[in-house]
């Protein structure tokens, strides 16, 4: 006679990772059964596989990878899971590119409550299936107390890029108009404010959206006068704009008048002395399209959601020093340049 | 925030500009110092120079606390930091102020040691009252503005007998370093100044009558201005009119936040808690007499210099670095031979360069497109 082994259901309200949940045995198995395939569930998971198997189409495709470490885990408008699922499908989404599948890794610090991992996994489960892709193999690995801070989420994405489509960061050109595709600063700000010991309220949330069905649009209506497109994360739209300017070694001239910021984040960087130029968003591109696709593609963008606020900041320019230059709202002119360091709150 | 944009209005700023363009005397050239460093951030931000004419100069003075901070102090407080049982609190653009050996805190606390970056003396005194067995130190630097909150910090913690927390007293004053450069000798060079637009935040504190030695004694006229770009903007229409009709006097253009006595309470916090030191260091200054503050001898408890019976630390500057004569303005910095080589805003060797308050920072930063179009012309 065979008795079959009473299994201790997962206590998710009140339990925490231990070190059994990355060993390899059943605690494992028990862990991914019944948080990570519950939440991110397809037909591709269901195999239980140690990879997944997918017909590929002709024609390009793009492969990128990324890991999430953010502090806080949950922040207002998000959390690391869905940012994770964000944030890769927009680094697939910048070659013009439609993302088709994810991976997930996951290093979790023992002691990580598993309702925060649940929530976590579930949030990524909801961001993947309203973007439509499926996030088809993963990871999960536990660490000594310690060894890491809560979770860190790594994803990797596949996508398939239209015919006719080449897009790269050195090929800005001169008389290139830069397109932003809405307010700066929201992701960063959102995240700020849920910083320990920086107590202080605001009705910011984070701008983290998949940008893919935009970028599609943009396709559409723009196809090869698309020159380039980067969304402006860590180190916010200064950083990108200085990037490409070395990368095609142009210039650009943009007007800050132009440059959507919410009064709210102004205000917020205000108080903490940061510019919002700096400042890290994670629903938010730059686009540079050739001068006469410019005013078609503006419009495609408008007409999305996402690009409900979107404007021509400025143009290339031709420059042997990259210089960003930028016609203040004051009348004046500036350098946007890089960021020295981490951006730090000023004392007075 | 409409408040705040209200005083970035370009239109306003045009017509100001305007204004300034046609008071201004052709045959006059008027010399500006700001001294304080917000001013300097304004100016560059928003730039503010494309809208002044040719002949008036804005020079950037030395009013950024972290620029002028001596290396010396640094390196004492980053050897303060790696004592074991020692937390250092400090605010966060201090993490990259160079010390010797291109040494930093930022480094220090990399390489082990527990620097922890607040953003008020209050989250200082929290973490001293939640971690009792850890030594907490805040490293207290800044000039009035940031003194109040400072002192404010010893009283609670001298009313709450915190056994383990002290600071690192850092303050300075701001009319010593005006005097200091009005002073300054001949052999270092000098350039004529015409004129100050006067602290803000440091004048909400200490008012607008300790100026009046810059009016009376040197007969030099002095705008205390806001920090915004349209409030510089009209200090500076206010300097050119005290030139032109040749007054001297202390005028206030922030009058929404600066009364002629300042804060009496903020003002008597600090002279309960605090003496001024004969001598104190700056950077790109040197020794300027009774420009800095220590503890008093009643809350001698609270000094971590005493505490832990921190020595000064001689530490040179690079010799090649010009921050003294920018600070006067004789030089600027792209004149310097280190600026944009050497000296970055990722390694600044010298004051100027530390933070975008800085002369050179901001001019870095911000400004350097018009040396191009300086040398092209």
């Amino acid at each position: 006679m065979t008795v079959k082994a009473y299994r201790r259901k997962l206590d998710i309200k009140n339990g925490r990772v231990d070190l059994s949940h990355g060993s390899g045995g059943r605690a494992m198995t028990q862990l991914i059964a019944d948080i990570f395939h519950q939440a991110l569930d397809n037909e591709w998971l269901r195999r239980g596989n140690d990879q997944s198997a997918f017909d590929v189409a002709g024609g390009r495709m793009v492969m990128t990878t990324d890991a999430y470490v953010v502090t806080p885990i949950f922040f207002p408008g998000g959390d690391i899971g869905s940012l994770a699922v964000h944030g890769t499908i927009n680094d697939v989404a910048m070659a013009g590119a439609q993302p088709l599948f994810l991976a997930a890794g996951f290093i979790i610090e023992e002691g990580f409550a598993l309702a925060d991992l649940k929530r976590i996994a579930d949030s990524m489960g909801e961001a993947a299936r309203a973007a439509g892709v499926s996030i088809i193999t993963g990871d999960t690995k536990v660490v000594e107390r310690g060894k890491a801070d809560g979770v860190f989420v790594t994803t990797t994405g596949v996508g398939v890029v239209p015919d006719g489509l080449d897009l790269s960061s050195d090929k800005a050109r001169p008389g290139d108009r830069v397109i932003l595709s809405g307010s700066i600063g929201d992701h960063g700000v959102a995240v700020m404010s849920k910083r320990q010991n920086l107590t202080f309220e605001t009705a910011i949330v984070s701008d983290s959206a998949p940008l893919h069905r935009l970028v599609a649009a943009m396709v559409e209506a723009g196809g090869p006068a698309l020159r380039v497109m980067r969304d402006p994360t860590r180190g916010g739209l200064a950083a990108t704009l200085n990037e490409l300017a070395h990368q095609s070694n142009i210039g650009f001239r943009i007007s800050e008048e132009t440059i959507p910021v919410k009064p709210e984040v102004a205000a917020a960087c205000d108080l903490l002395g940061l510019d919002p130029l700096y400042v890290a968003n994670e629903g938010k591109l730059v686009a540079i399209v050739a001068p006469e696709a410019a005013e078609i593609v503006l419009a495609a963008m408008r007409a999305h959601p996402l690009g409900r606020d979107a404007a021509i900041i400025g143009e290339v320019v031709a420059d042997e020093h990259n210089f960003v230059q930028m016609t203040t709202g004051f009348g004046g002119g500036r350098i946007v340049d890089w960021l020295s360091g981490e951006q730090l709150p000023r004392i007075c | 925030m409409k408040l705040a944009e209200e005083y970035r209005d370009g239109h306003l700023a045009g017509a100001l500009a305007a204004r300034i363009a046609h008071e201004v005397n052709p045959a006059v050239r008027y010399h500006f110092m700001e001294f304080c460093g917000g001013h300097t951030h304004a100016i560059s931000r928003y730039g503010i120079e494309d809208l002044l004419p040719a002949n008036v100069r804005m020079i950037h003075g030395p009013g950024c606390p972290v620029c002028v901070l001596p290396v010396g102090r640094i390196d004492a407080a980053i050897r303060l930091a790696e004592r074991p049982e020692v937390t250092l609190c400090i605010y966060g653009d201090l993490m990259r102020v160079p010390g010797s050996h291109g040494n930093s805190l930022l480094k220090a606390k990399a390489a082990g040691a527990d620097i922890r970056m607040v953003y008020s003396t209050l989250d200082a005194l929290r973490i001293a009252a939640a971690e009792p067995e850890r030594q907490i130190v805040f490293f207290a630097i800044g000039f009035e503005t940031t003194t109040p909150p400072t002192a404010l910090a010893v009283k609670l913690a001298a009313a709450k007998k915190l056994a383990n927390f002290t600071i690192f007293c850092n303050h300075v004053l701001t009319p010593s370093a005006m005097q200091s450069i009005l002073e300054s000798p001949d052999e270092l060079g000098r350039v004529r100044l015409d004129g100050f637009v006067g602290p803000a935040h440091v004048s909400t504190v200490i008012g607008s009558r300790p100026y009046a030695f810059v009016a009376d004694e040197y007969k030099k006229p002095i705008v205390i201005a806001g920090f915004e770009p349209l409030d510089v903007m009209q200090a500076i229409l206010m300097l050119v009119r005290q030139v032109n009709e040749g007054r001297h006097e202390v005028e206030n253009q922030y009058t929404r936040a600066v009364k002629s006595e300042g804060n009496e309470k903020a003002k008597a916090d600090m002279a309960e808690i605090f003496e001024l030191r004969e001598s104190f260091e700056w950077r790109g200054l040197g020794h300027v007499p009774y420009s800095g503050l220590r503890l008093k001898e009643a809350y001698a408890a609270f000094d971590a210099e005493r505490r832990f019976a921190m020595e000064d630390i001689p530490a040179e500057d690079n010799p090649a670095c010009e921050c003294g004569a920018i600070l006067r303005g004789v030089k600027r910095p792209a004149d310097c031979k280190l600026f944009g080589t050497v000296c970055t805003p990722e390694t600044p060797m010298g004051s100027c360069m530390v933070s975008a308050e800085g002369a050179c920072a901001a001019h870095w930063t911000y400004g350097r497109f018009r040396d191009r179009a300086r040398a092209a012309s």
